[in-house]
C-alpha cells in the first residue's frame, strides 16, 4: 500500500505531478477546442438554413466528412496530412528540412472539425425552435439581420442549444484522450508511459479512468448549474 | 360609370430577375468549389499514387482489417444488446438500490473514454495475471480481440441501456394500463406491448449508436489489433505513404454512408403505419 502512495506521489519518486501535468494538457486542450468549434459550428448552422443552395451544399458536406469518419482517423488525418503538406509546400518553394506540427495544435484542429460538424446540427435543430415571428419582430423594429441575430436569436438560441453542447462537451473530454496517439502528453499518454516504466498497469490506467471519471462528473454538475442558470427566466411548473 | 369591354391581352411572363451576387452566393459559391476541387485533387492524388506492387499487397489486408472491423463492432454490439436489457430494466426498476446501481453502471462506461476502458482491460488485468490463470480466465484476457470484444460489449451495453430506457419511458403509461386490462402479467406486457413499440422510437438512436461504434472501433489499433485502422498504421509505417490514411479514410466514409442510408431506409419501412 505505502508502495502504491509512494508511486503516486509528487515529486521524484512517484508520479503524481507528471499526471497532474497530463490532466492540465486535457482540460487545456478540450478548453481550446472549445470556442474553435462553437465558433465553426455555429456559421456551418448559419449556413445550412440559407436560402443559396451552395452554401447549404457546402456545409452539407462538411458535416457529413467529419461526421463520418473516426475520430482518430481525423486526428491522424490532420497530424501527417499538415505535416506532409506543409512539407510540400517547403520543398516547392525550395525550403528542405522536416517539419514538426506542434501536436497540441493538431489535435485542437481535428477535435474542432468533429465537434464543429456535431454542433452544427445542435445549433440548427436550436434555430429551427425558433419562431420565425422573432426575426420578424427584431425587422419590424428597424434592426439589422446582425443586430437581431445577436440581440434576439442567439440568447434563446444559446438556452435551447444548452442541453445538446453540454453533450457534446462530454464527448470532447472523452474524445481528448486520442490524442496521446500522436504523442501529447495528456492523462492517458502519461499514465501510460507510467504504467510502462514502473510495472504497474492496473494502478496507473485505474487511476486514468477515475481522473476521467472525476472530469465527467465536474462537468456534468457544471452543466446542469449552467442549464439552470439559462432557464431562470422560466416559468417554474 | 364605365365598364371594361376589352380583357387585357395575355402576356408572357416577365423575365427573371438576374440572381444578385449576395455575399452569400459568393462564399457560397466559393465553398463548393473547394469542395469539388478537393474532390478532383483526391481523385488525382489517388490516381497519381497508385501503385499496384503495393495495392496487391496492402490491398487484401485492407479488406482482412474491414473484415476484423465489421466482425468486432457486429459481435459486440449483439452481446451488447443482450447486456443492456437488464441494465435498462435495472435503470426503470422502481427499487432504489437496482436503479443507483444500473445508474452507476452506465454513468461509469458513459462518463470515461472508450479507449481509457480498454487501455484498462487490456494492459490493467495484466496486473492480475497470476489470479487470471488461476481461475482460467487468461488465455481469454490475453488476447487483444478479446479485450477489445469484452471492453466494447461493456462500453455499448451501457449505451443500449440508456437508449432503450429512454424509449421504454416514452411508451405511454396507458399501454401498461391496457395490457394489465387484458390480462397480461408484467413481463407479457413488456414483451408483447411495451418492447416493439419502445423499439421502435429506439430505432434511429441504435443506428446512430453502431455508427459510433464503427467509428470508435479504431482505436482497437492502438493495442495491436489489426482492424482496418490497424493495417492502415501498419501499411503507413512500412511505406510512409500518406495515400494509407487517405485509403482508410474512403472505407470508413462508405460503411459509415451505406449504414447511415441502409437505416434510413429500415426506418421508413418500420414506420410506415406511423405515416399520415
Amino acid at each position: 500500500m505505502d508502495n502504491y502512495l509512494t508511486l503516486l506521489s509528487f515529486g521524484d519518486q512517484g508520479w503524481g505531478d507528471e499526471i497532474a501535468w497530463g490532466v492540465l494538457i486535457t482540460v487545456s486542450l478540450a478548453l481550446a477546442t472549445l470556442p474553435v468549434g462553437l465558433f465553426i459550428g455555429f456559421m456551418i448552422a448559419v449556413a445550412k438554413q440559407s436560402e443559396e443552395w451552395t452554401l447549404r451544399t457546402a456545409a452539407d458536406i462538411y458535416t457529413t466528412i467529419f461526421r463520418g469518419l473516426p475520430e482518430l482517423l481525423t486526428l491522424f488525418l490532420v497530424y501527417f496530412g499538415l505535416q506532409i503538406g506543409i512539407q510540400q509546400l517547403l520543398k516547392a518553394v525550395g525550403l528542405g528540412g522536416a517539419i514538426e506540427i506542434n501536436t497540441f495544435f493538431a489535435g485542437v484542429i481535428a477535435l474542432a472539425l468533429v465537434f464543429s460538424s456535431y454542433a452544427s446540427e445542435v445549433f440548427l435543430s436550436a434555430f429551427r425552435a425558433i419562431p420565425k415571428g422573432q426575426y420578424e419582430g427584431g425587422y419590424a423594429l428597424g434592426l439589422r439581420r446582425g443586430r437581431v441575430m445577436r440581440s434576439i436569436i442567439v440568447p434563446q438560441l444559446i438556452r435551447i442549444a444548452l442541453p445538446g453542447l453540454g453533450n457534446l462537451w462530454m464527448i470532447l473530454i472523452k474524445d481528448t484522450a486520442l490524442v496521446s496517439a500522436i504523442g501529447l502528453t495528456d492523462i492517458l499518454r502519461q499514465t501510460g508511459v507510467a504504467a510502462r516504466v514502473t510495472k504497474e498497469a492496473f494502478l496507473f490506467f485505474g487511476l486514468a479512468f477515475l481522473l476521467y471519471l472525476v472530469l465527467a462528473l465536474i462537468s456534468s454538475i457544471g452543466l446542469n448549474r449552467l442549464e439552470a442558470y439559462g432557464k431562470r427566466g422560466e416559468q417554474v411548473r | 360609370m364605365s365598364v371594361a369591354d376589352t380583357l387585357i391581352k395575355a402576356q408572357p411572363a416577365p423575365p427573371d430577375r438576374a440572381k444578385r451576387w449576395t455575399t452569400a452566393r459568393i462564399s457560397g459559391t466559393i465553398l463548393v468549389m473547394f469542395w469539388v476541387a478537393a474532390a478532383i485533387g483526391l481523385v488525382l492524388y489517388l490516381y497519381s499514387a497508385w501503385d499496384i506492387a503495393k495495392i496487391e499487397r496492402y490491398g487484401p489486408k485492407f479488406l482482412s482489417g474491414l473484415w476484423t472491423t465489421l466482425s468486432l463492432v457486429g459481435v459486440s454490439i449483439a452481446i451488447g444488446a443482450v447486456i443492456s436489457l437488464p441494465v435498462a430494466l435495472g435503470r426503470v426498476s422502481k427499487n432504489p438500490v437496482i436503479s443507483r446501481i444500473a445508474f452507476a453502471y452506465v454513468y461509469v462506461f458513459r462518463g470515461t473514454p472508450l479507449i481509457a476502458q480498454l487501455f484498462l482491460i487490456y494492459y490493467g488485468l495484466g496486473s492480475f495475471r497470476p489470479q487470471l490463470e488461476a481461475v482460467g480466465l487468461w488465455l481469454f484476457f490475453r488476447d487483444a480481440w478479446n479485450c477489445a470484444l469484452f471492453a466494447f460489449s461493456l462500453n455499448t451495453s451501457a449505451y443500449q441501456a440508456e437508449i432503450l430506457r429512454g424509449a421504454i419511458d416514452s411508451v405511454p403509461r396507458g399501454q401498461w394500463e391496457g395490457a394489465a386490462a387484458l390480462g397480461l402479467n408484467r413481463l407479457q406486457a413488456f414483451w408483447k406491448v411495451i418492447l416493439p413499440q419502445a423499439l421502435i422510437v429506439a430505432l434511429r438512436p441504435y443506428g446512430n449508436e453502431i455508427i459510433l461504434m464503427i467509428k470508435g472501433s479504431a482505436i482497437v489499433a492502438l493495442v495491436t489489433v489489426f482492424d482496418l485502422m490497424g493495417e492502415t498504421r501498419r501499411a503507413f509505417s512500412r511505406t510512409y505513404d500518406f495515400q494509407a490514411y487517405i485509403w482508410a479514410a474512403v472505407f470508413y466514409f462508405c460503411i459509415v454512408e451505406a449504414l447511415r442510408n441502409v437505416w434510413n431506409l429500415l426506418e421508413a419501412r418500420l414506420t410506415r403505419h406511423l405515416k399520415r
